[in-house]
């Protein structure tokens, strides 16, 4: 069995920054993640980030991605496993691993970082199984890390920022987005997201849903319909969309498998995007030594799982004996800070709601084993 | 933000609701010459334009949710705000700009680019086609990570309307 000081399952922005924070204070990293290359989330936004300053804002996604992956590479403190898969945990933080092409490898950790994401969510329709229906995130990697454009004629489902933002890179990409549905009796982005993407000529839908995907083979066409309050669709108020690709932007799962596998207590907190691993604010969970930060631990932006990533790497450091529990203390406040900097707008509130509910639950419950 | 705001429910601001807010320049303000105007009416956590305008006419403060507020007679209409805007909510207006023309530059993320003296067309907030253009700039430097800034000017009888040009 092969010893690690910390391991962190996930090269997505949360555990690069998470492995970057905990590797700068002289911890030994090791950053496993299951696909060809590192980043998440990160090498497939092209857009410009919000925030300030110190969330990189103003930058594009994939330059945020190439920096921290230069950090990585840079650092003599950090070891990167790619085409890695971890397919087991236990309370006694010890992993197994099937790295490519080898056998399964057994790690000894003292500490983990879960950085595992988040999976999308579907809604189910008649013809949802065409190809042509895809979810909004899988369009986004087919065409900004693939490059290959998925449809010429798009109707996008959800107006969240997920979905505008994806909408506006489809446009950048050469096809049209002949409408978004929204479901809600508001829609979901940043206004100035909706902003740009109705100035480039994209209708919204509200409140609208799909009745049905149309096509033999692949999808032709959409049939979509008018709801009431209640959720029903309205009769006679059906529109057919020509379309080639239907995309959904209908929210996340946080993606908690090993979580579970772990033995971490659970809460459930809708404003968080469901069951999410119980934690304390240093981002530990109810298993001493494992921790979690980023979509796992409720559902948000690249910018706060970059800070979450340094919540846990900093703590998971600091435990190890690697930086003073006053400086730690220091470090904390300043992530916690631009945290809730992040979280403090009426769009972001419910977020922090959430987390504030879930430090709750974790001093209630908590007995750490 | 109240839910039924064009806005919330269509997708753009209208000229009523952004005077509303109290962060459109007043008609005073477009008569000095050109001017940024920030068509950032929601309280998210985001403050680059503030970082980048030279002059401090752009003030957003704490907390960072603040409303971009800016002080026209600081501002000097330098665009360097434009490409800043993760948002591309910002743009600048010139009515001065000639007798009968007023001039946009506005942030364009789009190809292909526009040539200069090229005709095109003028849409506004909605997206629809309002009248002609025609480009004087295209900024496409590094400095603004292809964010390309255009310049564009058209009859002033649309000085409120337009906000960006028809995708070519």
């Amino acid at each position: 069995m092969i010893h690690k000081e910390i391991v962190i399952v996930g090269g997505g922005p949360a555990g690069l920054s998470a492995g970057i924070e905990a590797a700068k204070y002289g911890a030994e990293v090791l950053i496993i993640d299951e696909n060809h290359l590192v980043g998440g989330q990160l090498f497939k936004q092209i857009h410009k980030f919000f925030g300030s300053r110190e969330h990189k804002a103003g930058m594009r996604g994939f330059s945020i991605g190439r920096d921290l992956l230069e950090e990585i590479n840079k650092s003599e403190n950090i070891e990167l496993w790619l085409n890695s898969e971890v397919i087991g945990i236990n309370k006694e933080k010890e992993l197994l691993v099937v790295p490519k092409d080898q056998g399964v490898v057994e790690i000894k950790a003292e500490k983990i970082i879960l950085a595992t994401g988040a999976i999308e969510k579907s809604i189910y329709f008649p013809g949802w199984d065409l190809p042509g229906v895809m979810g909004a995130g899988a369009a986004q990697t087919m065409m900004n890390v693939h490059r290959i454009l998925p449809g010429k004629k798009v109707l996008m489902i959800g107006s969240g920022n997920v979905g505008v933002i994806i909408s506006y890179q489809m446009i950048q990409g050469g096809a049209e987005v002949v409408g978004i549905l929204e479901a809600s009796s508001t829609l979901g982005g940043y206004g100035v997201h909706t902003a740009k993407v109705t100035r480039a000529g994209v209708p919204f839908y509200r409140p609208y849903t799909i009745k049905r995907a149309i096509g033999e083979d692949c999808v032709e066409g959409a049939e979509i319909v008018q709801i009431d309050s209640q959720w029903q669709p309205v009769e006679g108020t059906e529109v057919i969309l020509e379309v080639d690709l239907i995309c959904m932007a209908t929210g996340f799962n946080p993606l908690t498998e090993l979580a579970w596998m772990s033995g971490c207590q659970f809460t459930y907190i809708p404003e968080l995007g469901g069951q999410v691993p119980t934690h304390n604010d240093r981002l530990e969970t109810t298993v001493k030594g494992i921790y979690i930060a980023g979509d796992i631990s409720g559902i948000e932006e690249a910018s706060t799982a970059m800070e979450e990533g340094k919540l846990a790497g900093v703590h998971a450091a600091h435990s190890l004996g690697y930086l003073s529990k006053e400086k730690e203390k220091v470090e904390r406040n300043k992530i916690w800070e631009r945290l809730n900097d992040l979280r403090s707008g009426p769009m972001d509130i419910k977020r922090k709601n959430g987390k504030e509910l879930m430090f709750l639950k974790y001093n209630e419950g908590c007995i750490n084993d | 933000m109240i839910d039924d705001s064009n806005l919330k429910t269509k997708g753009f601001p209208t000229l009523e609701e952004l005077k509303r807010l109290g962060t459109y320049p007043s008609d005073e303000a477009f008569m000095k010459g050109p001017i940024a105007v920030i068509e950032c009416i929601e309280e998210i956590p985001c403050n680059p334009c503030e970082e980048t305008c030279i002059k401090g006419a752009i003030k957003i403060g704490k907390p960072i949710t603040n409303l971009p507020r800016l002080n026209t007679t600081k501002c000097s209409g330098c665009s360097f705000c434009i490409s800043s805007c993760p948002g591309l909510a910002i743009y600048i207006k010139d009515y001065t700009y000639s007798e009968k023309e007023a001039l946009i530059i506005f942030p364009y993320e789009f190809l292909p680019l526009p040539k200069v003296n090229e005709e095109v067309i003028a849409v506004d907030r909605e997206g629809q086609s309002i009248c002609k253009g025609s480009v004087i700039k295209v900024n496409n430097n590094k400095a603004n990570d292809n964010t390309v800034l255009i310049s564009m000017v058209y009859s002033k009888e649309y000085f409120h309307d337009i906000v960006a040009m028809k995708r070519l």
